[in-house]
């Protein structure tokens, strides 16, 4: 085990460093190397502007533990800090959470008055919300039907969720922590199909014309 | 074998009573057996406006604590021998009865009617769970008012839950045609297009179902009043069931009617 492979190899690039730290030498190894290696350098990241370093682990799972001591020794000098810690694996509970929160799930009902449905990721409803009738996702929210009850998208602090229903005569609107209430005289003329989204100038609840959509789907490709 | 129908409506003082009262008498004027059970254990009206109030000696509640056989609390129709009433207990309270007991009533009563009809009492608790407990079929009544319509909408809510009970049909009662005309009163249309259930069938407002009340005569006697028309309609479709259901167009019509009936007045 002489002249062993170097566990952590730091990389510069125009925007920054890149560590790359070996994924199948333990842990403790690698952490001591990635402190001798960063000390090693001596006052070389002690001078100039802040470099921002992306580490990449390979196929090594971190715990939110492990995440935080490599970011602490990464922050220890001075001029660095971590842009972000990319692995290539994930816990079998992380994948079930994405993917529950990319799941479109469909219901056929009408939610009543005292009913509250909630769901994990998108929910697609054929049917009615009625008065009094609450529908809530952490995704976003698509009424094929008339919303007249509570809708709720984005319940877990997604603000870039929407509510869209064929007929929009909510009595509240929530999306993430934003919340809105119809007002109080309706204008009943209108009957195309809208969607509700949050301005992100103003910070509160907008409706619009479903056929607007595609158009907010593109300026905020990325985040959708 | 009959069948049992609650008949509900969330709400109170929308005409469970009257409708149940009066549906009975229809269906006996069709020469039906019919049983009318009052559930509103401690708030019984179904007696009076049956005029029967006087005629009461054991109660529900006697039979379900076994103080007496079912058949000695079923009381005669002044007027149709194939009409009885069972009614509630007036002392006591809706927790003196069980869904069970009142299930092994509903069934007992099944074998020797045509039609046992459950009069609900008003609310969602322990009342309704009674009420609903022994049923096959379920009528919801609402009045064309916005809190009738939630408060229906919610125990629609609740009946479809509910795996014993087939799906609920409504009755719009009180309905005021002036007042839908000018917009003052939800339109039939706009009711059953929130609640999206089968119609069973409108009865106008009308002054005579006050005072036949009152005397202890349910309005369906009364051939000639508009709200007995509706009542005797209602009590045709029920009777109809076996056959396919009838179109909302056919209510329609039907209502286009009594449309009619209120332009000639």
């Amino acid at each position: 085990m002489a002249n062993k492979l170097p566990l952590v190899t730091i990389k510069g690039k125009k925007d920054g460093l890149i560590l790359l730290l070996n994924d199948r030498c333990s842990y403790e190894e690698l952490i001591s190397e990635l402190k001798e290696k960063l000390s090693g350098q001596g006052s070389y990241f002690h001078e100039g502007p802040l470099i921002s370093v992306k580490v990449e682990v390979g196929n090594r799972y971190l715990t939110k533990e492990d995440r935080e001591e490599i970011q602490d020794i990464i922050r220890s000098e001075k001029q660095l800090f971590v842009a972000e810690i990319v692995s290539n694996v994930l816990s079998k509970d992380e994948a079930e959470e994405l993917r529950k929160q990319e799941q479109l799930t469909t219901l056929r009902q009408i939610i009543r008055s005292g009913q509250e449905v909630m769901i994990e990721g998108d929910i697609l409803l054929i049917g009615d919300v009625n008065p009094g009738g609450k529908i809530m996702a952490t995704g976003n929210v698509y009424v094929l039907g008339a919303l007249r009850g509570i809708a709720h998208a984005g319940f877990k602090g997604r603000e870039d969720k929407v509510i869209v229903a064929s007929v929009m005569k909510p009595s509240q609107l929530m999306i993430a922590d934003v919340i809105s209430r119809s007002p109080d005289i309706i204008n009943d003329g209108n009957r195309v199909m809208e969607y509700a989204f949050v301005d992100q100038q103003t910070k509160q609840i907008s409706v619009e014309r479903l056929q607007t959509l595609f158009r907010r789907s593109l300026e905020s490709a990325e985040r959708l | 074998m009959g069948e049992a129908i609650v008949i509900t409506s969330g709400k109170g003082g929308v005409g469970k009573t009257t409708t149940t009262a009066n549906i009975g008498t229809a269906l006996a004027l069709q020469n039906k057996k019919v049983c009318l059970v009052d559930t509103d254990i401690g708030l019984r009206n179904l007696d009076v406006i049956m005029g029967l109030e006087n005629r009461i000696i054991y109660d529900i509640v006697d039979v379900a604590e076994g103080r007496c056989k079912l058949s000695q609390t079923l009381i005669k129709d002044k007027r149709f021998e194939c009409l009885k009433l069972v009614p509630a207990a007036q002392s006591k309270d809706k927790t003196s009865i069980t869904p069970e007991q009142m299930k092994d009533i509903v069934d007992e009563l099944k074998r020797d009617f045509d039609y046992v009809l459950i009069d609900c009492p008003a609310g969602i608790e322990q009342g309704f769970k009674n009420a609903v407990a022994g049923a096959d079929q379920s009528i919801v009544v609402t009045t064309p008012e916005n809190s009738a319509v939630r408060d229906a909408d919610r125990i629609i809510g609740l009946l479809e839950k509910e795996e014993s009970v087939a799906s609920p049909k409504l009755i719009i009662n009180r309905i005021r045609n002036h007042m839908m005309k000018s917009g003052g009163m939800l339109e039939i249309d706009e009711i059953l297009d929130v609640l999206a259930i089968d119609l069973l069938g409108v009865v106008v407002d009308d002054e005579e179902v006050i005072s036949a009340s009152n005397k202890g005569e349910p309005i369906a006697l009364n051939p000639s009043s508009r709200a007995s028309i509706g009542y005797r309609n209602i009590a045709r479709r029920i009777l109809g069931e076996s056959v396919p259901l009838m179109s909302l167009d056919e209510n329609k019509g039907f209502f286009s009617r009594m449309k009619k009936l209120l332009g000639m007045r």
